[in-house]
């Protein structure tokens, strides 16, 4: 008779448990299983000795052994599902990470503001149907001026400040030659906006010798002074996002355009109180618009009586320093990074 | 165009007060640029005269005064001014008066001795910058007459930002006239009636430069009294106007220049031999100025001379030696219009800028030197005594410009807006403009003070700033629906600048001109396209290139602290100055460290290879290829020229090290510059079946001569493997250890598949063969054992 024969069901499920608790690994408890479970195994040595036993009594003892058996692989199967619990949990706390390490990454780009506000121009007057269109920067007095209606010798050129080459040529003062170009180019009617450098010879806290407009012009048969407000109050609350935006339209002077006029919007520093920005007068000088001069259509061929339209200029540094709330111009143009990196 | 609010009231007084009244000229498009009170508020300042003045009984410095302020009994006043004394007119703040800076005058005691009031200097006040002593007044000064009163201290100083079309507004007269119009006040007009001659002499006048002078009117003026004094009136508002008083009589030249935009000169009669010339000025000629600056005449300048030579700049400046003077008895008064073409840009051909050439440039009505000869003579006469002579008109006003044919209906659709005809009729007649016959084109004549008015087009203008631009409606325009094209095989400057923001690239802008020795350094043998007025030297040449701002903006950054750059422009680079010559280039520089310092991956600098894998990024689907290429700027061994569809499209290396040494460099700075215009195709998609078969891979190794591109081998193999083969991929390249010194080893990754079927090992062993049989027979490779 065998030790484990003495040993009553209790005995050997209580000392299961305490084998099984004892496994801390998966192979551990494996070997535990052994004990009772194995080829010579307590359990597996009744089972074998049930053969032996008289008919009369196998089928009691059997019973017996097999509920020892559903007790001690109940046991396992509860310890094994321990130990993987244990084991998972051990290996979550193994790999965890610290998240707050920052990421592995090739750096951030961005845009430069000037792109962003010209992104933004473009994508407004495209909503309405405006296309792209642009021209050279080194310009013939031609385009820059005569076709304006800007004659030689008029004041308005010395408002110009212009830069000049060798050859006679000069570098764009404003991008309004593109309209002339597209005009020769294109037949009415014409929906366009025109972005770019242009070039004034003029260096100080407010000026720098380059920066951006964007040209403006829709020719059409009916298109009115009354559409160029419109049009232009529109642009100014979308580009600003203040839909009750003030705006105000006063009458000025350019060569190419008449009527003409300044347009002014409700300073958006100081929302019209007063403040520096604004020369305590609450209101911002934005651009100049007008309705086409007759003599830039006639410089082009088209027929002032079938064609009218307005256009418009204005400056995109001007805009994205309201925009974004940047207080000197020269740093459009220094390219430090630390001020660029803001406009992504 | 600054004067002042008072002066404009005194001609035209429209119910508004200062603020509305500036609106409604600035929204009239005259601009009112500033607006400053002659003094600051003030109260119970008075004229008062100092009876008596006696040292203070406890304090040297101080005096005690009797003062006149009009009263019954003179005030007792303790001031500390040197300048009090008996007899003095002074400005007198009495108890109670408030006096700039929140000052209350109260009655006080000042060492022991009751005070009544305070006597005050000019700063005090808020009327002067800084002030020596309490003020002095002219002796004539009215004793108790409110001080504000006397001085004319409430008004306003309107400075006007005029365009340079209303040259017409470059007087109070003017401003005046465009206040009436457009509040609907009348306006008073200033007298200008004929003085009539009282002695015969005259001085003949000859106009040679007829184009450009084509009225002179001349008046002698003799006997005028040396010693008179400028009225306080006109003095102050000559200095309300920013300018000096000076002499009575340039006083009053002045004065009418201010109040009727008629530019006048006094000579001094004495100083002028023989007759007066009006014509060019001849080569060689000089001129002594009223500014002390003596000019050498240019061709194309006009002057009024005498039978000496030059006497004045015609319509710019006199000339120092006719000028008049304190000694001047008798003086040669001119008024003369001057035609804007012939003093374009003249004044500042000479570096000056005057009020007289400044309103010629710009246009003066060439019906005005008659009557301003009048007003200046009656003005002269009235303070200088004396007597005038007749006046000569040489030359004619030119023509007045042809009527204007104008079409309500049209003014309506241009604007926008149904403006009734009865309207624009009343509009017209406040303006001043005679309108003849009616219906649909209207004749409407412009006076002659309003040059800018030509064509159909101004005088719509016209109506809609009268209207007011306000009043005009904002509408949203209609218009046809068109679709615009969006060709899908082009792309756009956004769409690079996207991909290159996303591979961690930050865009620059910068200036379009940069420094020749920069611009040599790119482009070392062309001639550069030099600007004739740069505003810098360093800013003197249009680039030919991005690469010289790229560094700049490197220099920059790293003396700010800087250490790892990775950026990009897109703009216009100038080859020459043809239109077809100005291509848009898209550059980029890489600085530095390949990723930003971290805690994660070893640090190594960018290369050569990170940006040509940011290049393959930017371009695709489209695929360039890179040929070994030579560029001024770039390391000549590791440059390559990037083709893109059979065109050379850019390039792409590591900057010259003699450069990189020039701006103390001492990381590799890895350069691109492509052209735009090559740039923009992509190939719109195609579909190709996707295999449901198995791949397969096999890598195979080979050597080839150590100088062989491994582009030329992969471009050849991908150009003519077989179709089984779907890639061909170099996964190491080698030399060192078991490898010849002239050779080196490539290993590539083959995939193969086919679309309709499972490989067999033959098909397989036969294409890989036939890869080996390529090499071998392009290259000479050899498959390493």
């Amino acid at each position: 008779m065998k030790l484990e024969d003495t040993l009553t069901p209790d005995d050997i499920l209580a000392s299961a448990r305490r084998d099984f608790a004892a496994a801390a690994t998966l192979p551990a408890l494996e070997q535990a299983k052994a004990r009772f479970l194995g080829k010579s195994g307590a359990i597996t040595e009744r089972m074998k000795a049930l053969g032996g036993l008289p008919p009369e009594q196998r089928k009691e003892a059997g019973a017996r052994v097999n509920q020892i058996k559903d007790g001690v692989e109940a046991l396992l199967k509860e310890r094994r599902a321990a130990i993987q619990t244990e084991e998972l949990d051990h290996q979550l706390a193994a790999e965890s990470l610290d998240v707050t390490l920052p990421g592995r990454s090739a750096g951030l780009g961005g845009a430069h503001p000037v792109s962003l506000t010209l992104k933004r121009i473009k994508r407004l007057f495209a909503s309405i149907g405006f296309e792209v269109a642009d021209g050279p920067e080194i310009e013939t007095d031609f385009y820059n001026f005569t076709a304006l209606n800007i004659p030689e010798n008029h004041p308005a050129r010395a408002m110009h400040d212009t830069f000049y080459l060798a050859d006679g040529k000069l570098l764009r003062t404003h991008t309004s030659p593109v309209q002339v170009h597209y005009l020769q180019d294109n037949p009415p009617p014409i929906r366009i906006i025109a972005p770019g450098r242009v070039y004034r010879c003029d260096s100080d806290v407010t000026h720098t010798p380059m920066f951006h407009q964007v040209e403006g012009l829709w020719v059409d048969e009916t298109v009115s002074f009354a559409d160029l407000k419109g049009v232009l109050a529109d642009f100014m609350a979308n580009f600003f996002e203040r839909d009750n935006l003030p705006v105000r339209f006063r009458p000025s002077f350019f060569p190419f355009t008449e009527p003409s006029a300044e347009m002014d919007i409700g300073c958006v520093i100081c929302g019209g109180s007063g403040c520096r920005v604004c020369s305590h007068t609450g209101w911002l000088e934005v651009l100049g618009c007008g309705m086409v001069h007759p003599n830039v259509f006639g410089h082009v061929g088209i027929d002032t009586e079938r064609w009218q339209g307005f256009a418009f200029g204005l400056g995109v540094e001007r805009l994205a320093m309201l925009r974004y709330g940047v207080d000197d111009l020269r740093l459009f143009f220094e390219n430090d990074l630390r001020f660029l990196k803001q406009f992504a | 165009m600054q004067f002042s609010e008072a002066w404009l009231r005194s001609l035209v007084n429209p119910k508004l007060n200062t603020a509305e009244l500036c609106h409604l000229v600035t929204m009239a498009g005259l601009e009112v640029e500033a607006v400053e009170a002659v003094a600051p508020p003030f109260s119970k300042v008075v004229v008062a005269e100092i009876l008596t003045a006696e040292r203070h009984p406890n304090a040297d410095r101080l005096q005690v005064c009797a003062v006149d302020v009009g009263a019954a009994e003179p005030l007792m006043i303790v001031c500390g001014a040197a300048n009090a004394r008996a007899g003095l007119k002074t400005a007198c703040a009495m108890i109670g008066a408030e006096l700039p800076h929140d000052f209350k005058i109260k009655q006080a005691k000042v060492r022991g001795v009751e005070s009544f009031g305070m006597l005050c200097s000019a700063k005090e006040l808020g009327i002067a910058e800084a002030a020596d002593g309490i003020m002095e007044l002219p002796v004539d000064a009215p004793v108790g007459k409110p001080l504000r009163v006397y001085l004319d201290l409430d008004d306003q100083l309107i400075t006007l930002k005029l365009t340079p079309n209303r040259g017409d507004c470059l007087s109070v007269q003017g401003a005046a006239r465009e206040v009436a119009a457009i509040s609907g006040t009348a306006a008073q007009a200033v007298d200008c009636t004929p003085v009539a001659a009282t002695i015969a002499d005259t001085l003949a006048v000859n106009i040679e430069a007829l184009g450009a002078c084509p009225v002179y009117c001349g008046r002698v003026i003799k006997g005028i009294d040396p010693n008179a004094r400028t009225p306080d009136w006109m003095a102050r508002r000559l200095q309300r106007s920013g300018v000096r008083s000076l002499h009575p009589v340039v006083d009053v030249t002045n004065y009418v220049l201010l109040e009727l935009g008629q530019p006048m000169h006094a000579f001094d009669l004495a100083k002028v031999a023989g007759d007066i010339r009006v014509r060019q000025a001849l080569v060689g000629e000089t001129l002594a100025l009223l500014n002390d600056q003596t000019v050498e005449l240019t061709a194309g300048t006009v002057v009024i001379a005498d039978t000496d030579g030059a006497l004045a700049l015609a319509g710019i400046m006199g000339g120092a030696a006719s000028a008049v003077s304190t000694e001047s008895t008798n003086i040669f008064l001119e008024a003369a219009h001057f035609t804007p073409a012939a003093m374009a840009g003249l004044a500042r051909s000479y570096s000056v800028s005057t009020d007289s050439s400044h309103r010629f440039e710009r246009g003066v009505d060439p019906l005005l030197p008659a009557p301003a000869m009048e007003r200046a003579t009656r003005l002269i006469l009235d303070i200088c005594g004396g007597q005038a002579g007749p006046v000569s008109v040489v030359g004619e006003p030119p023509e007045r410009s042809a009527t204007i044919a104008f079409r309500p209906e049209r003014a309506r659709r241009l604007l926008g807006m149904a403006i009734p005809d009865t309207e624009m009729n009343v509009i017209f007649d406040r303006l001043g403009l005679a309108v003849a016959g009616q219906g649909e084109t209207w004749r409407v004549t412009a006076p002659s003070y309003r040059f800018d008015l030509a064509v159909e087009v101004d005088l719509i203008e016209e109506v809609a700033r009268v209207k007011g631009y306000d009043n005009i409606p904002a509408t949203r325009p209609k218009a046809t629906a068109t679709m615009h094209p969006q060709p899908e095989q082009q792309r756009g400057a956004d769409e690079f600048k996207t991909r290159l923001m996303a591979l961690g690239y930050q865009e620059v802008v910068t200036y379009s001109f940069i420094d020749a020795r920069q611009q040599r350094m790119v482009m070392p043998d062309s001639a550069p396209i030099a600007l004739v007025n740069p505003i810098a030297s360093q800013m003197s040449v249009m680039r030919g290139s991005l690469i010289p701002g790229l560094l700049q903006t490197l220099s920059y950054n790293l003396s700010h602290g800087q250490e790892r750059l990775r950026i990009f422009e897109l703009g216009c680079c100038f080859l020459s100055t043809e239109h077809g010559d100005q291509p848009v280039r898209l550059g980029g520089l890489a600085y530095g460290s390949a990723h930003p310092e971290q805690w994660g991956e070893p640090t190594r600098s960018n290369d050569f290879y990170d940006l040509k894998a940011d290049l393959d990024a930017l371009l695709w689907p489209a695929v360039a290829s890179y040929e070994p290429g030579e560029h001024a700027a770039l390391h000549p061994g590791q440059t390559a020229r990037l083709v893109l569809a059979g065109q050379a499209i850019g390039w792409l290396g590591a900057l010259h090290p003699k450069w990189a040494s020039e701006l103390n460099l001492n990381r590799p700075a890895i350069l691109f510059e492509l052209d735009w215009a090559n740039l923009a195709a992509r190939p719109s998609p195609r579909y190709r079946g996707v295999s449901r078969f198995p791949s397969v891979r096999r890598d195979i190794a080979v050597l080839v001569d150590n100088r062989l591109p491994v582009g030329q081998v992969l471009e050849t193999v991908r150009a003519n493997m077989p179709v089984l083969v779907t890639d061909f991929v170099v996964f190491d390249v080698y030399q060192g250890k078991g490898v010849p010194t002239d050779k080196k080893s490539l290993a590539f990754k083959m995939l193969l598949q086919d679309i309709e079927k499972t490989l067999t090992d033959s098909e397989i062993e036969g294409a890989v063969a036939a890869v080996l049989n390529l090499l071998a027979a392009r290259f000479g490779a050899v498959l390493r054992a």
